[in-house]
């Protein structure tokens, strides 16, 4: 048989494999380019204090001022979670992150993207919260830094402050036990 | 009720479908062997018939369903709400993945339908061979609907109301582009089903390209049509002022749109030459293979972009299965059988058939990049690479050359005649169009002083074109060298096909023409405006004069009034939109466009300003010639179809015979 007729079918194999492949693959999986690396400098402020006489903004009942700074994430293992009121999947990822914090004694730090102060205060006090402290990103610049692609992001830090994996998207039920919770007691122990 | 009719009608037809794609192609094969066909030939006809009543019953049940509004059905709830407008509740029948599958196949059937009616004139066997792989791909079509993707699945409990179709697809230009595109993709199954019959016979000649030329060019037409829609609804509605975005959707749309051109052109060699038969078909397959992933890449998951209708990992599992046995099967069959399609005619480099050849290989060349840029990611990701987006940079760096010598070639080839052609004696009648083009380049670069060269470089390939093409219909009608009467007398009896290719190729031109305007001389003003401020565009001077609400059926706008003065004069009160639907709260960006044949003034409100200060962002566009590139993609869809009412193809029975080799008076 002429070999060159068999061209075009081989070429469509060569595509079909690369399909198959494609259709494995989870278009969720972004790798970071930050894996392994420190985490990008930062200083933020908390979330504001709203001027309605009654909270006057002291007693958030966060360490640290009540803001975020990269100095914060060295010396235990933390989970990084980038939120916002007006983001639908974080609702969804909400329930997960207050086990993680709750039933699990995971330190767990906030950024606060592009929010308002008095959205980010009601949401917490509806939803509960989870943060052991939280930055207000509110020009989302350090998310940027992050190389954040959308609302929520989660990243595992470990002890030294640097980026050991990211998760895309709202963290499911099955994320936790099977993600992130071996890889939280791996890099703890 | 209605609902259940609806998937009842759908199971009828697979299994009609079953019959047509199995029994004819037993009965073609036992008579072929010399015996009874047990008259099973002759139930393709019918089974094709049959499949088309019962699915065009599913698309009326489905149609039925979405006019009433009846939210117990799931695509229904989905994509349709009971504020649409009467045509967003039609339209939104084939804005989702189930409703357009249905789309699909009733197309499928309605091609199947007119080979049963009009194809007297085909051998009893072939024509059943035709309508048997028509039924296999609709019988794969439809079991993948009714196993992964049902339209008619009730919910258990109805909303009191839908969630309504994506704003960005309430839209006129919209509405319409999925039928056109889908048409064009079906249409060439009938080129796919014709090469395929063609090999299980082993027998390809120049009544088979007779054949095979009508569809292929029917469903050139509507691509093209459908192709050119989808541009134009990105540039008015997206709102960025661009016209292709070189997105994984577009590009699969082009794909089939380049591949199928070269098919359209190879025919004529086959039809009036007898060579490049098995180029021919493997350009059948290829065409309508390209349609099949258009149709499906963008849906199974396997390639994301910004435009995607829902994915589903299992039914890309299923999407697969079905590509790869019908194109890895059609593409087996070729390896096996092309082999013995031996060519007839041969001819000189210098010919007719020679830039026929050469533009099916750029074409194929221009398509195979597209194609390497649509899938470059995937492969990398599949290689466990990075994961990276392949833009416009590479398309143009790629496409456009390939672009280039392809012009050349589509001025000088119609002047060239079969066998073998000399190019010393065509390139005299050449000159005035070569003459005209240079000027209108010189014309270009003066106006636009300081733009980019390459736009220059564009506008006289387009005015090459444009004028070359017409120096070849005059040199037909030997207009100038020959009485009027005389060349009068020629005009009538050119065929028309002829006139269509005239149409055709000039109307490409324009294209031409306009998307350089459109993409290198485009004027971009981006500014914070307060009511009364006037903007300096393209020769124009906008005004914002205020910014009002405004209630639609089913959204809420802030409309702007912007003035449009040009040397003093107003010439027009351009409204653009921002609306934000009820349903959705989805935002969209309805642009206000004041088109003239110089270019469009494209105006586009934008946000507010936090201040509250009364600013608005506007944003001016102004994209000189766009508008012909509508215009040259419609007068192009008009060549098309002046040559399909050409008389060869509408009266006369092609007969399997050596076609008399009429030399150049019949058209290319």
């Amino acid at each position: 048989m002429n070999l060159k007729f068999l061209l075009p079918v081989a070429i469509f194999a060569a595509i079909a494999l690369a399909f198959a492949v494609g259709l494995t693959l989870d278009a969720q999986r972004l790798p970071s380019v930050l894996i392994d690396k420190l985490a990008p400098q930062f200083e933020l402020p908390p979330i504001a204090a709203i001027d309605d006489g009654e909270d006057s903004g002291e007693d958030t009942g966060k360490p640290y001022g009540g803001g975020l700074s990269s100095r914060n994430l060295v010396g235990r293992v933390t989970l990084v979670n980038i939120f916002a009121s007006w983001c639908v999947p974080c609702r969804v990822e909400h329930p997960q992150l207050m086990s993680l914090s709750r039933d699990h004694g995971i330190t767990i730090f906030g950024i606060n993207q592009k929010d308002t102060p008095q959205d980010a205060r009601a949401w917490l006090a509806r939803h509960d919260d989870p943060y052991r402290a939280i930055g207000a990103d509110s020009t989302g610049r350090v998310s940027i830094d992050w190389g954040v692609y959308g609302v929520p992001e989660t990243f595992v830090m470990d002890a030294t402050g640097r980026i050991r994996y990211r998760h895309v998207g709202p963290i499911m039920p099955r994320d936790v036990t099977r993600t992130l919770l071996p890889l939280i007691a791996e890099l703890g122990s | 009720m209605i609902a259940e009719l609806g998937h009842f009608a759908l199971i009828l037809a697979f299994v009609l479908a079953l019959v047509q794609g199995s029994l004819p192609l037993a009965g073609a094969y036992r008579q072929g062997q010399g015996r009874d066909d047990g008259g099973w030939i002759a139930l393709a006809g019918p089974a094709a018939l049959g499949q088309f009543v019962f699915i065009t019953l599913a698309f009326a049940a489905l149609m039925t369903l979405f006019v009433s509004s009846d939210f117990s059905v799931m695509v229904v709830t989905a994509n349709a709400n009971s504020q649409l407008p009467l045509i967003y509740k039609i339209s939104a029948l084939w804005g989702n993945h189930e409703g357009s599958m249905v789309l699909w196949v009733t197309i499928l059937a309605l091609f199947g339908l007119c080979v049963a009616l009009f194809g007297s004139n085909l051998p009893a066997a072939f024509r059943a061979r035709v309508l048997g792989v028509q039924g296999l791909i609709s019988a794969g079509f439809l079991f993948f609907m009714l196993l992964t993707s049902n339209p008619f699945a009730r919910l258990v409990s109805a909303p009191a109301d839908g969630r309504d179709l994506n704003p960005l697809l309430q839209d006129p230009g919209l509405a319409f582009h999925p039928p056109f595109l889908y048409a064009g993709y079906v249409g060439f199954s009938m080129a796919f089903s014709f090469a395929i019959a063609a090999l299980i016979e082993g027998r390809v000649d120049a009544a088979w390209a007779r054949w095979v030329r009508p569809w292929t060019l029917a469903a050139w037409c509507a691509l093209t049509l459908g192709v050119a829609m989808g541009s134009w609804w990105a540039y008015y509605e997206l709102g960025w002022g661009g016209f292709w975005f070189w997105d994984p959707v577009e590009n699969v749309s082009l794909i089939p749109w380049l591949v199928g051109t070269a098919l359209l052109h190879s025919a004529i060699v086959v039809e009036k030459r007898d060579a490049l038969k098995s180029w021919t078909v493997l350009l059948a397959i290829l065409t309508f293979s390209f349609s099949l992933i258009g149709t499906f890449l963008v849906r199974s998951g396997v390639l994301t972009s910004v435009h995607t209708f829902a994915t589903d990992p299992a039914r890309g599992v299923f999407i697969l299965v079905l590509l790869v046995a019908v194109i890895g099967g059609s593409l087996v069959l070729y390896a096996v059988r092309a082999p013995t399609l031996t060519g007839g005619g041969l001819f000189a480099p210098v010919s007719r058939e020679g830039t026929l050849l050469l533009n099916n290989l750029l074409m194929t060349a221009a398509a195979a990049t597209v194609l390497l840029g649509t899938l470059y990611p995937l492969f990398l990701d599949a290689v466990g690479g990075p994961k990276v987006s392949v833009g416009p940079p590479f398309f143009h760096a790629t496409f456009l050359p390939l672009m280039a010598p392809m012009v050349v070639v589509m001025a000088v080839g119609p002047f060239l005649s079969w066998k073998r052609s000399d190019l010393a004696g065509t390139f005299p009648k050449l000159y005035a169009a070569l003459g005209l083009a240079v000027l209108v380049a010189l014309a270009a670069w003066y106006f636009h002083r300081g733009g980019p060269v390459l736009a220059v470089v564009a506008l006289f390939a387009a005015a090459w074109l444009l004028f070359a093409t017409l120096a070849e219909l005059v040199d037909r009608l030997e207009l100038f060298r020959t009485s009027w009467r005389d060349s009068l007398e020629r005009a009538r009896k050119l065929p028309r096909a002829a006139y269509g290719m005239t149409l055709a190729h000039a109307g490409l031109a324009l294209v031409i023409a306009g998307a350089t305007g459109a993409s290198l001389w485009r004027e971009e003003h981006i500014q914070s405006s307060f009511p009364g401020d006037a903007v300096e565009v393209g020769g124009y001077e906008v005004i914002l004069e205020s910014v009002r609400q405004k209630e639609g059926p089913n959204y809420l706008a802030d409309q702007g009034q912007f003035m449009v003065l040009r040397g003093g004069r107003q010439v027009a009160l351009l409204e653009p939109e921002k609306r934000v639907y009820s349903v959705t709260a989805m935002p969209t960006t309805e642009a206000a466009i004041h088109t003239t044949g110089r270019g469009d003034l494209y105006v586009v409100l934008g946000d507010q300003a936090e201040d509250n200060s009364g600013a608005w962002t506007t944003r001016l566009f102004f994209t000189p010639l766009v508008v012909w590139m509508w215009i040259g993609a419609l007068v192009m869809v008009a060549g098309g179809l002046l040559s399909l009412s050409d008389r060869r193809l509408r009266v006369g029975t092609p007969r399997r015979s050596k076609v008399q080799d009429s030399g150049k008076e019949e058209a290319a």
